[in-house]
Parts: structure tokens; C-alpha cells; sequence
């Protein structure tokens, strides 16, 4: 996994107090790792401040798994 | 009685009675102020009357650029917005078959739009913090009505079904969301009436006198304090009885 990857799961599983396990790239954050919706909204929150980055609203809605967020962060890196 | 050291706080209207002695009553109790009103003046004399702990952050409610910039400038001057209180306000009455657009528009605009905006700013800090405060300062009249007051009380009614939506969305992350509902309390505007008008007024009044700034800054300092962290989207009427729903 690429270093990206890893900022991302870290913050999953420390942020939605999951089994690292199950933080896998076709993971859902929604209906596999049980984040409600304000919970995806502090994630998007939480990886913007991890990597300095602006995910505009529009954006954040397309980014319902793992694999989602690590593809977005390369591309706005 | 409650302790809110450490806290910062943004009191919008602070350069009006009951304005400020919400942010008295905060900083009494130890939080940290940031001072909001469109006159910079008065701002500065309060926040020179509290002394240490009270930034004067003036700000134009019906600009809607100035209320992005608020929030922002407070944080700066505080290092974070951890209760904010909504107290601006401001009345354009008129006979509802004689209101303008214009007359609704900046009513809800500055009353209902502006908490919206402000309330939306905030919520990034709190919900990292795992801590917040909103208190909505509402009016009896948003849930009586009042002749001539059909944008007003529509705008204040909206604050609070807007209050207890949000509050829903962020119980769960230590955000309580609140209002505070005066009566008729003494202050520069209830002091143009007449004695005749005031007469008439008290008769609607069981406690038999109008409310002070003080008695609606007590209600919002416990909104504020960690012992009312169990009470959210709660309407809290401060009005003497007046009106007890």
C-alpha cells in the first residue's frame, strides 16, 4: 500500500474505531465500516487537514469507499 | 455558579442591552469574548468596561460577505469559537398588507439567514473539539406572533425549527443547540413606549414588570455551561410568565 493509503486507513480506523482489517480499498464507508452521514463528512474533513487539501462538497459526495478517497487525494496532490 | 474558563465565545449584537449582557455574564464566568455588532464604538467601550479576555470583532449581518469574514476574525482573535451566541437582530414592522420585499427580506436576512451562515462557520471547530454551544436568541412572539411583526416573528420561528434540526445532526458529537426566548425586556428600544403603552403591556406580564438584559444573559450562561450539556433543541422563555408554553 502506498503511503497515501496508509495516512487514509489510519485515519479511518481512528476515526470510525473499526478493525484495520476490514479498512480495504472496496470498503464503504457507509454500508461496510457503519460511518453515518456526519461521519463522512468529518472524515472529508479529517483527510483535508492530513494532507492539506481542499475537497470542494461536490466532490465529497463521490467519495463513498476507502479506494474512492485514496484515488481523489493522489489526483489533488 | 458556572464555569466556562477556557472557553471562547462570539456574541453577535453585543453592542445592545441584552448583547451585552450576554457577553458579561460569559466573561464573567470566565469565557473569553469576541464582541460582533455593526457599530464599533460601543464595542469598544464594553470591551474596555470587561477588561482582559474581550475582542471587538465588528461585523455587518446583512452583508453576506462580512458574516463569512466573522466567524474567521473571531477564531483568529481567539484561537477558536467554542459557544456562540446568536443576539443580533433587528425589526422593520409594518401591517402585513403593507410589508415590502424588502422590508421581509432584510429581516430574514439578518435574523435567520445570517444564524444559518454564522451556526455553519462554527460547527467545523466544534465537531473536532467534541464540544459546542449554540445558543439562538429568539423572541415570544416567534411562537405567539404579533401584529406588525409578521417577517419578525417568521424569522424567529424559523430559528427555532432550524435549531432543533441541527441540534439533531451533532448531539451526538457534544454540540448543543439551543434559544432563548424573551418577553418584553428593558432596553433602549422598549424605552421609546409611553408610560400608557408600558401600563398596558404589564398587564400581560403575571411578574407585573418587563425582563432585564441580566435575566435573559442568566439563561444563555446556562446554555453555555458544561452542566446544561443534556439540554438541546430546548426552547428556554424568559419572559415572566407572559406567555407559558
Amino acid at each position: 500500500m502506498s503511503d497515501i493509503a496508509d495516512r487514509v486507513k489510519k485515519i479511518v480506523v481512528e476515526h470510525l474505531g473499526v478493525d484495520e482489517d476490514k479498512v480495504v480499498e472496496s470498503a464503504s464507508f457507509i454500508d461496510d465500516l457503519g460511518a453515518d452521514s456526519l461521519d463522512t463528512v468529518e472524515l472529508v474533513m479529517a483527510f483535508e487537514e492530513e494532507f492539506g487539501i481542499e475537497i470542494p462538497d461536490d466532490a465529497a459526495e463521490t467519495i463513498q469507499t476507502v479506494g474512492d478517497a485514496v484515488t481523489f487525494i493522489k489526483g489533488a496532490l | 455558579m458556572f464555569d466556562l474558563t477556557g472557553r471562547n465565545a462570539l456574541v453577535t449584537g453585543a453592542s445592545g442591552g441584552i448583547g451585552g449582557a450576554i457577553a458579561g455574564a460569559l466573561h464573567a464566568a470566565g469565557a473569553t469574548v469576541a464582541l460582533s455588532g455593526t457599530r464599533e464604538a460601543p464595542l469598544r467601550e464594553l470591551a474596555e468596561a470587561l477588561g482582559a479576555r474581550a475582542h471587538v470583532v465588528p461585523a455587518n449581518l446583512s452583508d453576506a460577505e462580512s458574516v463569512l469574514a466573522l466567524p474567521k476574525a473571531a477564531a483568529e482573535a481567539m484561537g477558536s469559537v467554542d459557544i456562540l451566541v446568536n443576539n443580533a437582530g433587528i425589526t422593520r414592522d409594518n401591517l402585513f398588507m403593507r410589508m415590502s420585499d424588502e422590508e421581509w427580506a432584510q429581516v430574514l436576512e439578518v435574523n435567520l439567514t445570517s444564524v444559518f451562515r454564522l451556526s455553519r462557520a462554527v460547527l467545523r471547530g466544534m465537531m473536532k473539539a467534541r464540544w459546542g454551544r449554540i445558543v439562538n436568541i429568539t423572541s415570544v412572539v416567534g411562537a405567539t406572533g404579533n401584529p406588525g411583526q409578521g417577517n419578525y416573528a417568521a424569522a424567529k420561528a424559523g430559528l427555532v425549527g432550524m435549531s432543533k434540526s441541527l441540534a439533531h445532526e451533532v448531539a451526538s458529537r457534544g454540540i448543543t443547540v439551543n434559544c432563548v426566548a424573551p418577553g418584553f425586556v428593558e432596553t433602549a428600544m422598549t424605552g421609546k413606549l409611553n408610560e400608557e403603552q408600558k401600563a398596558k403591556i404589564l398587564t400581560q406580564i403575571p411578574a407585573g414588570q418587563m425582563g432585564r438584559p441580566e435575566d435573559i444573559a442568566a439563561a444563555v450562561l446556562y446554555l453555555s455551561s458544561a452542566e446544561a450539556g443534556y439540554v438541546t433543541g430546548a426552547t428556554l422563555h424568559v419572559n415572566g410568565g407572559m406567555a407559558m408554553i
